[in-house]
């Protein structure tokens, strides 16, 4: 049966109904030297010919297989070990679009279950959700959750200047119209301590980020009692490398803990797809946003899982949800399972403490430079901050022109004022010989 | 199928019930409200010290069908919640004028109960209800 959406008849008997003579005035809006551009196309070639010319429009790429990068800031380059991408690339898993008829999809489910479990060991939390878009829409969510646990009688956020710059635009974002009033933001410099002394009645929670943008691993002891001494959420961001050697917000109080999990065997891919994962405690899981998995049995007695609270958004709750969008990164939180699966709890610490290692090695001879000054007053993980003699964007441009060097983050762009900083991030992907090229060449660059 | 009606509680309009005990009222669902939404599998209930006026949104009973919004039939004070909806929602059903409570209230207005329907006037309003629905 061919499909006729509309006959011609159909066709003009719409038009005449509007007025319109025929289907190109339609388009008349749109400028006509854009309207029906020539495509000009090359004669048809070979897919021998085709690929050579990608593969040398590829190489154009600075791709970091060979190219030194000490670019982090919210995006981070880790080992990926070979099997995360086998498992990813089984078609049951990659060609299936979210389940809507999910009990009948057992192995997506137990896939998301496992990654559910091993976030909630990673934050020391009771309850995970099978994961948000990336970790600045987690931490939306957790703006927007708070508020309802705050019944909407609280309005206000103390949010840390030093969490990610995106995260917050994010939360701007999302919360816009919902007469938010944010605090805090404007002091980057600002203590963990003078943040929770910004508590009071009306917050809904406190929101910081530990190691923070600048790298800095955050004293979180204290701030869960002072949130909690006014009934606000204490709301840590937290990278999940680092939680492989750090104290978990969990075992520190926190309320909610999120974070992106694209460290955790999600390739950097130009910026994108992240997942953002977002953990709580069983008490306010009716408040959570997402889908949940749980485990039961079957009729038979046989272990299963199901889609536990998932229908609370879009069939349930609606407009009474804490939050309409259900969607979670299933791909990325499998890579993310498979990841941590292989590492194991051994394997992530020695990954945590190789960046570790390597980003104080790195400091400590950046440091050493007559030019150059590292801020090591604060404990830091894997990226710290470097002030240079000139403004950070110049030395980037340096680094990549004169060697090859994909340098720091400027910190200029997100911070007025700090155009002479720049955020070094290094990983365990940083070679020592890597490391010394980079200071060798900082030290060439200086003038 | 006749809902049962409680002849010593007072009802509103949208389906919940209080029982006036001097200057305190207890409140909840009606049984009819609760045979509407079927099993009930959460209910979320304010904070005691929180102060609502007549016909305020005071809690949400969450259902395998719908979440519903509960109006309070007087304005006053919650002074306790019942802690045992938390991990028995289904109490709601089972019993809903005695161990499916919502919440204890003090009474700011005792003017206000005079409004309120009396169990043979909510009876009718109920089997008007079941016959507009078509049951």
């Amino acid at each position: 049966m061919s499909y006729v959406p509309h006959t011609d008849s159909d066709v003009s008997e719409m038009l005449a109904r509007i007025g319109v003579s025929d289907l190109q005035e339609l388009f008349t809006a749109v400028p006509a030297a854009v309207r029906f551009p020539a495509i000009d196309l090359a004669a048809p070639r070979s897919e021998l010919d085709v690929m050579q010319e990608l593969k040398a429009l590829a190489a154009q790429n600075a791709a970091l297989d060979s190219t030194p990068s000490f670019l982090g800031a919210g995006a981070y380059h880790h080992w990926v070990p070979s099997v995360v991408n086998h498992v990813l690339l089984r078609s049951e898993f990659y060609t299936a679009y979210t389940p809507y008829q999910p009990e009948i999809s057992q192995g997506t489910l137990q896939a998301i279950f496992e990654y559910q479990t091993m976030i909630c060991d990673l934050t020391a939390m009771e309850v995970s959700n099978a994961s948000h878009y990336d970790g600045a829409t987690a931490m939306a969510e957790a703006v927007i959750m708070s508020l309802s646990a705050g019944r909407g009688r609280r309005n206000r956020v103390v949010l840390s200047g030093s969490v990610h710059p995106e995260y917050r635009q994010t939360v701007h974002t999302y919360t816009q119209g919902m007469d938010v009033v944010f605090v805090g933001e404007d002091r980057p410099g600002a203590t963990a301590k003078e943040l929770g002394a910004l508590v009071d009645d009306s917050t809904a929670c406190l929101i910081l980020q530990s190691p923070d943008f600048f790298g800095r691993i955050v004293d979180l002891r204290g701030l869960a009692e002072a949130a909690h001494a006014h009934k606000a959420l204490l709301v840590v961001a937290s990278n999940p490398i680092a939680l492989g050697m750090l104290k978990p917000a969990g075992e520190m109080g926190a309320d909610i803990v999120l974070g992106d999990g694209q460290p955790l065997g999600n390739s950097l891919s130009f910026g994108g797809p992240h997942l953002g994962f977002f953990a709580t405690r069983q008490e306010l899981v009716r408040r959570m946003a997402g889908r949940l998995v749980g485990e039961t049995v079957d009729a038979d007695g046989k272990r299963g899982y199901v889609l536990t609270l998932s229908t609370r958004e879009q069939h349930i709750r609606r407009d009474k949800a804490t939050s309409n969008i259900c969607t979670n990164q299933g791909l990325n939180a499998l890579a993310a399972a498979v990841y941590l699966a292989t590492l194991g709890k051994q394997g992530l610490r020695q990954v945590a403490e190789l960046c570790y290692h390597r980003a104080h090695y790195a400091a400590a001879a950046i440091d050493a430079l007559d030019a150059y000054h590292v801020d090591q007053s604060a404990p830091f993980f894997h990226e710290f901050v470097v002030s240079c003699p000139r403004p950070a964007s110049e030395i980037n441009a340096a680094l990549w022109d004169r060697h090859g060097i994909i340098g720091g983050y400027a910190l200029g762009s997100a911070y007025p004022g700090m155009e002479r900083q720049m955020l070094i991030c290094v990983t365990e992907m940083n070679s020592r010989a890597q490391i010394d090229g980079l200071v060798s060449a900082l030290q060439e660059v200086a003038k | 199928m006749a809902s049962n009606i409680n002849q010593d509680c007072l009802y509103s309009q949208s389906h919940e019930w209080v029982r006036v005990e001097g200057d305190t009222a207890y409140a909840g669902i009606t049984d009819y409200a609760q045979s509407q939404l079927s099993d009930i599998v959460y209910v979320e209930l304010p904070e005691v010290g929180t102060t609502y006026a007549q016909g305020d949104n005071f809690a949400v009973v969450e259902s395998v069908k719908a979440a519903s919004d509960c109006y309070l039939s007087l304005s006053g004070e919650i002074i306790e919640v019942n802690e045992a909806l938390e991990s028995e929602p289904e109490l709601v059903n089972s019993d809903p004028y005695g161990k499916g409570w919502f919440v204890r209230l003090a009474i700011a207005d005792a003017s206000e109960i005079e409004g309120l329907m009396s169990p043979s006037d909510y009876a009718e309003f109920v089997a008007k209800a079941e016959e507009e629905g078509g049951h």
